[in-house]
């Protein structure tokens, strides 16, 4: 029983879609507007971003930052679930609970408790975006990696694994570096691409926090420049997006290989 | 294994430990500074006038206001996106259109924040490209009681994000509707209208109730967006404990730990709807 195309369905599907691309396409025509006249076309606001120094320097600080942040969250969290899979399943509800809680408590919510916490800690942490500010998106990034990781690792057969390579006598590093980590790759890096896009969009934490990352320049160039703020907007959006698709890639790479291993 | 395990088993705990410490350091200690500061007096001593001050204005018209935001974009971002999610699932909708919606969607409902009010800005802000061309048109929203610079405009960007949280939420649902119940309800000689009166929305309630409180509390933590769009002006709870933290406001610094904890509060009750009617839900998602 093949039902046709309705038109209901249509102007639905209609309204969504334009809904989703009207702000792109307006973003990109307001982003060629001349500074000076108003007038399309000119690619005059993306040269003005290139060229300006905040840009880079604070786009390298965001990119270190997520660098960061990934690595620290992959160090907690690889030995954690890979240990609670293979020794403490009983354990592996409340680590998911306490994973999942930046996704209820919000950032606002979250930078005003960690302020007060950390308000007299020494300046090379509290002061510095590589301390404080890393500090707080490892909590951020904690639901992304878990449950990438944990999928990953409920994907390959962890007892099995570990004991063969035991049996031939690999010690507990070659187990994790040469066994398990190859493993669970795939889900490694989702989780780190999904970070990626969350660190280089974060605005609550540092401008509440004080500290000048990428998102800041956004804001900043929003308040003051009409036309750049939409060039720098689909900047913006192309690293995101680009984080996503890589997600994306990740995640075919990864069913490929479920695929031949079965 | 056996005789191993008397001696692995710390070791196991020795290897989560480091976990549960950040998560102690970063979570639970900032958490209990709120749940406390929000019960402190000036001097530290106990008291309740924290938690009365916010049900006094102007704490009430903010609260007020980011439930009303709440509750627009979640029923509306709700029905929106579950008729989107619905017309590409359905039997006559092809393929392509389903997963070009849903990778898009993927995209667009992690799409927040300061380039998400720069793109409705350079859209509908005063000399936006759908403002201008309306205006060329003879037809100014801004003359006609429109900005975007309100909560209306708030409502109308938050959609944005919410449509797409909607169409991910309820797809798996609805697929969960199954065909055999269609054709078992057309045998006995239902109309369309009698399938989704008897079998179609009765089984998809819990999915759908469970997917607007969701949209809710998304839309009651976001912070960013309202920011860059109004700069404030739409006093919404998390912009209030803004201006607190960055000092626009000189007053008692609990008054943030309250205006924190009310909104936790307010999540918390989310949540707690959520979780059993996900669990009800997911009888018929598999």
């Amino acid at each position: 029983m093949r039902r046709r195309f309705s038109w209901g369905a249509g102007l639905w599907l209609f309204i969504g879609a334009a809904y989703f691309l009207i702000p792109l396409v307006a973003t990109l025509l307001f982003s060629l507007k001349s500074n000076e006249t108003g007038q399309c076309c000119s690619l005059s606001s993306y040269g003005e971003i290139l060229h300006d120094p905040a840009f880079w320097k604070t786009l390298r600080l965001s990119l270190i930052l997520a660098v960061e942040t990934i690595v620290i969250a992959l160090v907690l969290l690889i030995p954690t679930v890979y240990c609670v899979h293979l020794k403490l399943p009983r354990l592996r509800p409340v680590i998911g609970f306490l994973a999942l809680i930046p996704f209820v408590v919000p950032p606002i919510i979250l930078v005003v408790g960690l302020l007060d916490v950390f308000k007299g800690s020494p300046s090379w942490f509290y002061a510095e975006p590589y301390g404080f500010l890393v500090g707080a998106y490892v909590i951020l990034a904690f639901p992304y990696i878990y449950f990438a990781l944990d999928a990953g690792f409920r994907a390959i057969d962890v007892h099995t694994l570990t004991e063969a390579s035991q049996n031939l006598g690999a010690n507990w590093r070659t187990t994790l570096f040469s066994v398990i980590l190859p493993n669970i790759r795939a889900a490694a890096l989702a989780g780190a691409f999904l970070t990626l896009a969350i660190v280089m969009g974060e605005f609550t934490i540092a401008s509440l926090a004080t500290f000048d990352t990428f998102p800041i320049y956004l804001q900043y160039i929003n308040q003051n420049k009409a036309y750049p703020a939409a060039a720098v907007t689909l900047i913006a959006f192309a690293i995101t997006w680009g984080a996503m698709l890589s997600l994306l890639l990740v995640g075919r790479d990864r069913a490929v290989q479920l695929g031949g291993a079965k | 294994m056996e005789a191993g395990r008397g001696v692995r088993l710390p070791l196991a705990w020795l290897v989560v430990l480091p976990f549960f410490l950040y998560a102690f350091a970063f979570m639970f200690l900032p958490a209990g500074k709120v749940l406390f500061g929000a019960f402190q007096d000036a001097d530290g001593g106990f008291t309740l006038a924290n938690l009365e001050e916010i049900t006094n204005e102007p704490y009430r018209t903010s609260f007020k206001t980011s439930i009303e935001v709440s509750l627009v974009t979640a029923l509306l971002g709700g029905a929106l996106g579950f008729l989107i999610a619905y017309s590409t699932i359905r039997d006559g909708t092809p393929r392509w259109i389903r997963s070009a919606f849903t990778t898009f969607s993927g995209v667009a409902a992690n799409f927040a924040g300061i380039p998400l009010a720069a793109a409705f800005i350079a859209t509908a802000g005063t000399i936006g490209i759908v403002t201008q061309f309306l205006a060329g048109h003879g037809y100014n929203p801004y003359e006609h009681g429109f900005t975007l610079f309100s909560k209306t405009g708030v409502e109308l960007v938050y959609l944005y994000f919410q449509i797409p949280l909607m169409i991910l939420v309820i797809a798996p649902a609805i697929d969960g509707l199954k065909q055999e119940w269609r054709e078992a309800a057309a045998n006995l000689g239902a109309t369309p209208r009698q399938f989704w009166r008897h079998v179609g929305l009765p089984v998809l309630t819990p999915s759908l109730l469970g997917a607007v409180v969701l949209l809710f509390g998304n839309s009651f933590a976001a912070y960013a967006t309202a920011y860059a769009l109004t700069g404030g002006s739409v006093p919404l709870v998390p912009i209030t404990i803004g201006f607190y933290l960055s000092g626009d406001v000189l007053s008692n610094p609990h008054l943030s730990h309250a205006l924190a904890l009310g909104m936790f509060v307010v999540l918390a009750v989310m949540m707690a709807i959520y979780v059993p009617l996900q669990r009800i839900s997911s009888r018929w998602v598999k």
